[in-house]
């Protein structure tokens, strides 16, 4: 990868590790290292767990009132009260990573590889490990732990910010 | 004709544009590649990855629900 002066840089904080919220740091940080740019990701309490060897990501309709599923030829609605049956959770994640391979869209796991491919600079963030108590072991190879000073170091030299 | 051909048929955003960069690498600095996609956003991601990159976009095409691209490696 270039590292003049010239190339652009984005850096983004990921915070959040449900199937759904994985996408979008994933998605923007392989696109970004494509077009020439300098990626580094910042992952922090909930997005830590992204970097685990294992990934078993689920989504959940709590919290989530906006969440529809195309069934029987319309958009399911999923009302929060449903996520306390048990077994819908598990449910809507298996239709979800079912939704995501009928439709040719790429895995986590494949995304997070093509990002390391592509030379995206990933933090671990430390205090989030000792928080949870993870261990170097349990993450993936390639990422490099660091905390809030790390990261704004980067920050203040990155064009585009962002917060997911 | 294009130099190289890369069939992304069937896949959904953001591969096309990922699979096109990596296949951009084995095409020699003039060389065309010309990429095959079915995601209609690709017509406005192929722009935006030649704008940004500095390759030149020489065709964008579309028939019978296939998009199909040619890149000029520029960059």
């Amino acid at each position: 990868m270039a590292t003049d002066t010239n190339t652009k840089s984005m850096s983004m904080i990921v915070t959040k590790g449900s199937l759904d919220w994985a996408y979008p740091p994933f998605i923007l940080a392989t696109t970004a290292a494509a077009m020439g740019l300098d990626v580094t990701m910042f992952f922090t309490f909930y997005g830590l767990t992204l970097l685990k060897k294992k990934l078993d990501l689920k989504v959940t309709t709590l919290g989530n009132p906006a969440m529809e599923m195309p069934m029987f030829g319309m958009h399911i609605g999923m009302p929060n009260l449903v996520s306390a049956i048990p077994g819908v959770d598990a449910a809507a994640s298996t239709m979800m990573k079912n939704l995501i391979k009928k439709k040719g869209v790429a895995s986590i796991e494949e995304l997070r590889e093509m990002a390391l491919e592509a030379d995206v600079k990933m933090i671990a963030c430390q205090m989030t490990m000792d928080l949870f108590e993870y261990t170097p072991k349990d993450m993936i190879e390639g990422p490099v732990l660091g905390g809030a000073a790390t990261y704004i170091e980067t920050a203040t030299k990155s064009d585009i910010n962002l917060f997911i | 004709m294009a130099d190289q051909l890369l069939d992304v048929k069937g896949l959904n955003c953001p591969l096309p544009i990922l699979r096109a960069k990596k296949a951009l690498k084995d095409v020699p600095a003039g060389g065309t590649l010309e990429v095959l996609a079915t995601d209609p956003g690709a017509v406005k991601d192929f722009e935006a990855f030649c704008r940004t990159t500095g390759n030149e976009l020489l065709e964008s095409k579309h028939t019978d629900n296939v998009f199909s691209f040619v890149i000029k490696r520029t960059a």
